[in-house]
């Protein structure tokens, strides 16, 4: 077993994403939250850009972004799959995806974080430090015996945000193996081993649109060395990372304790920022979907996302509503955001002014 | 392929689509099917007659109990066998595929319960999905997979339904998975518990 | 959008009278990324003015980060890039090369794979075999070329191989050997048109699983007659002469279009028609016949006629 020894240090913050919600943005982190929406309204489009190096200190600045939340998003993760392992599976010919993935992060934090994560090769002989989760392991690279967990799960349970591996063939893509424990809704166990069209069978409107078309033809052109990016997003009631189908009977019941004075506290903006990587030996794509909780009290902190987050939530489609699970409390949502909204226009982008 | 199966309703795009079996060639047929799937396995050896000489069929009876071994007895095939079940069915396909060869075709008949773990086990085997020739007839009971407690409920007719497992009050949600041959099952009462709306006889 | 990788040639072998191997290392003396077996790179060259980018398959092992090989057949007839690896590229020679694409990949769910190849096809099935040894797969080569100073590779490959020389009159004895293959095997071809075409029949009378039969379909671009295209979009008419393929002239005239294998087997290139009176020369792999009045892809296909005009 992957034995945590954490060290939260002066910048990981020891909170928690269950029970008792100690989950928390500083304002730092609210100041670089990912605000999904560039205008007032929202639709489905191909909104794929290249994921690369932009403004220092935002979440753009790395491949893989790691924040305050780190140590604590970890020890949540593991909680979760002790109490079901289901929730991280690969099919057995994609151990070698694994392996590409488990090399990309480790290359990735290492260059990209020295403070916190070592990476020392020598041949096929390597040794990983991650010194906020106390781990200090070596092993032999393509060699599964050599570490506690396949290669996936052993390094995702170390990076923040939930992967999949996507097989190539047949001109499709299909979900062959994943991590998935901060997911908006979906399972893993029933949705492993479809294509790129069954796994998004159930979003409504954007396959009448072509989007899954389209986008499915851009992503068998991506090429290693050029990963590309993109956001989805949903909405939240407390900041509960897990939003499972497996424990819905858990969590269900949050949605009807929204109250007209709760909505700042109890309303988190959940903002997946996606990105895609081509996969050397494997050939298949590894997807990152690394989510976000902006509590609303925070977000109207900035005035143009208050008047943005508003519009756009009064004004989407009904069936989207539904489907990102906030049909039931959309009125009360868009009557407490009314009040940080002065009609003002907006700038354009996703950057507060 | 020609959608054979009026009585499924249009879905969402994870659902499985049926076709009509026709005759393709290959070393040799291996044919699986229930219930009234018989009637489509005795169109396909119309079809092409030479077929029966290196067919295997495996059959047992329908989910709504119809059994028309007569009628796959009366086909000739090279060899035939009749399963008192669906579990026996599979046990019996697992020994078939052990030394089965690339040379084979493979047709499923009948119930999408028969046809989904049939298709299952020879996807276990390497032989990929789209070359597995499948025509839906009779029952459209569901199989239905619990989101929660992952116990598959067989023969589901009404929506919502007790999972047989659990115990929950699921609600049969149009997406389907072809490794686990199951739709998926979703707490209906999950944001408020003890609102069940009453069960409605969706499959038949 | 495409990342560049920038190399030195360092090894230039023939192999025989026909076939060469080239090495080629980062310039800058640091690793390349592993690759998937079965992968091509594009490679690029100015020759005397034109710029050629031909796909070759990779042969060397995908986990050798120092470098990457490819194997070029000379073709004596063909538009020149074969003739420009061989009569221009050597030792020290810098060239850039994008990063190894792959559109004839493994599938890691057979039980088996079964390799065919014909002649210089065994280049990608060289770099599969060592994949494979890395992560314990089984697998079987059947390799046929005219004789054996022409089977490239065929001192180094070692395992389950079977040779078969035209000059013996010795052939792969396909129906048996695809017939005797267990369920779920994998079979993968690779070699002249006449050999795919073959396999392909054989599979098919014998019942093979479509989805589990893989050829390598994308072949260099062939010369044919020089004719004019209008690109609607860039309102700009272009020549395509005899020794350049129609996606190289909308190059060198400034228009991009997206490519993976620049083979005709990708999809990636494909533009709409806008207007046509004559006749298209369709060589590619991925167009349904039903198109072939309203797509064209100009990595490989060619026109004859009084106007041909296209959206780009």
């Amino acid at each position: 077993m992957l034995d945590l020894k954490p060290d939260f240090g002066s910048f990981f913050k020891d909170e928690t994403f269950t029970g008792d919600f100690t989950f928390a943005n500083s304002p730092q982190s609210v100041r670089r939250f990912p605000f999904p929406f560039d205008r007032d309204d929202y639709m489905y489009s191909v909104n794929i850009e290249p994921h690369v190096s932009t403004r220092p200190g935002s979440v753009f600045e790395h491949a893989f972004d790691i924040d305050e939340h780190y140590v604590s998003e970890m020890r949540d993760r593991a909680r979760v799959l002790a109490r079901d392992p289901l929730r991280c599976q690969s099919l057995p010919h994609m151990e070698l995806a694994g392996w590409d993935l488990l090399e990309l992060l480790m290359e990735s934090l290492a260059r990209d974080y020295p403070q916190w994560f070592t990476l020392t090769r020598s041949g096929n002989d390597w040794h990983w430090v991650n010194k906020p989760l106390g781990i200090d392991q070596r092993f032999t690279f393509l060699d599964a015996s050599s570490l506690p967990y396949g290669p996936m799960e052993y390094i995702t349970r170390q990076v923040q945000g939930d992967f999949t591996l996507q097989d190539e063939r047949d001109q499709n893509l299909w979900v062959d193996a994943g991590m998935v424990t901060t997911q908006a809704d979906w399972s893993l166990d029933f949705d492993i081993g479809m294509n790129f069209f069954e796994w998004h069978a159930p979003v409504p409107l954007a396959h009448e649109k072509g989007i899954f078309e389209r986008a499915l033809k851009f992503l068998l052109r991506l090429q290693h060395g050029a990963p590309v990016r993109r956001f989805n997003w949903t909405m939240t009631v407390n900041p509960l990372l897990d939003t499972a189908p497996e424990t819905y009977p858990e969590w269900g019941a949050m949605r009807t304790t929204v109250t007209p004075q709760n909505v700042g506290e109890k309303l988190h903006l959940r903002v997946e920022l996606q990105s895609l990587f081509r996969l050397p030996r494997s050939n298949a794509i590894a997807f990152s979907i690394r989510a976000y909780l902006g509590r609303f009290d925070d977000l109207v902190t900035v005035p143009k996302w208050g008047r943005r987050l508003h519009r756009v939530v009064r004004d989407v489609h009904p069936d989207l509503a539904a489907y990102k699970g906030f049909l039931r409390n959309r009125d009360a949502m868009t009557d407490w955001l009314s009040h940080h909204d002065d009609g003002a226009p907006t700038s354009p982008g996703i950057w507060p002014d | 392929m020609k959608d054979a199966t009026m009585s499924l309703p249009p879905s969402i795009l994870s659902r499985p689509v049926y076709g009509v079996l026709a005759p393709r060639p290959g070393l040799a047929h291996l044919v699986i099917a229930d219930g009234a799937g018989a009637g489509a396995v005795a169109d396909l050896f119309a079809a092409d007659p030479g077929i029966a000489g290196r067919a295997h069929v495996l059959y047992t009876p329908g989910p709504d109990g119809g059994d028309d071994w007569a009628v796959i007895e009366a086909l000739g095939a090279a060899q035939a066998q009749r399963a008192a079940s669906v579990p026996t069915l599979l046990f019996r396909l697992a020994r078939v595929l052990l030394d089965a060869k690339a040379g084979t075709q493979c047709y499923l008949a009948g119930s999408e319960g028969l046809i989904g773990q049939a298709e299952r086990d020879l996807m276990a085997q390497g032989v990929p999905h789209q070359d597995i020739q499948k025509e839906h007839r009779g029952s459209t009971v569901r199989r239905v997979q619990c989101v929660h407690c992952k116990g598959i409920t067989e023969a589901v007719r009404t929506d919502p339904f007790v999972c047989s497992h659990c115990g929950l009050s699921l609600y049969v949600r149009d997406h389907y998975s072809r490794r686990l041959a199951a739709f998926q099952g979703v707490c209906i009462d999950a944001e408020e518990p003890g609102n069940i709306p009453p069960a409605v006889e969706k499959f038949a | 959008m495409n990342a560049k990788l920038q190399v030195r040639v360092t090894e230039v072998e023939a192999l025989n009278p026909l076939i060469k191997r080239f090495r080629f290392v980062p310039r800058d003396g640091g690793l390349l990324p592993a690759f998937s077996g079965g992968a091509h790179v594009v490679v690029e060259m100015e020759d005397h003015g034109t710029r050629r980018m031909n796909p070759y398959s990779l042969s060397s092992d995908p986990e050798d980060r120092t470098g990457y090989e490819v194997t070029v057949r000379r073709d004596d007839a063909g538009r020149g890039g074969s003739l420009y690896m061989h009569n221009h590229v050597a030792v020290g020679t810098e060239m850039v090369i994008s990063h190894p694409v792959n559109l004839f990949p493994l599938d890691g769910r057979a039980k088996k794979h079964l390799f065919l190849a014909g002649g210089i096809g065994i280049t990608p099935f060289k770099a599969m075999i060592h994949q494979l040894g890395h992560i314990g797969a089984k697998w079987e080569l059947h390799y046929a070329s005219r004789n054996p100073g022409l089977c490239a590779y065929g001192d180094l490959l070692r395992g389950p191989v079977q040779f078969y020389y035209d000059d013996d009159k010795s052939f792969i004895p396909l129906k048996d050997l695809l017939a005797r293959q267990p369920l779920g095997t994998h079979v993968y071809c690779c070699g002249p048109k006449g050999m795919l075409a073959w396999v392909r029949a054989t599979a098919a009378e014998l019942g093979l699983a479509e989805h589990a039969v893989h050829f390598e379909e994308f072949t260099a671009p062939q010369p044919g007659a020089p004719f004019d295209v209008d690109l609607v979009r860039s309102g700009r008419r272009i020549h395509v002469p005899a020794h350049q393929s129609l996606l190289e002239a909308m190059e060198a005239a400034g228009v991009d279009a997206p490519y993976l294998c620049r083979g005709g087997a990708c999809g990636q290139c494909e533009c709409d028609v806008v207007t046509l009176d004559g006749q298209i020369d369709h060589r590619d792999h991925w167009l349904a016949p039903t198109d072939h009045k309203t797509k064209i892809m100009p990595c490989v296909s060619r026109f004859a006629g009084r106007a041909l005009a296209i959206d780009r």
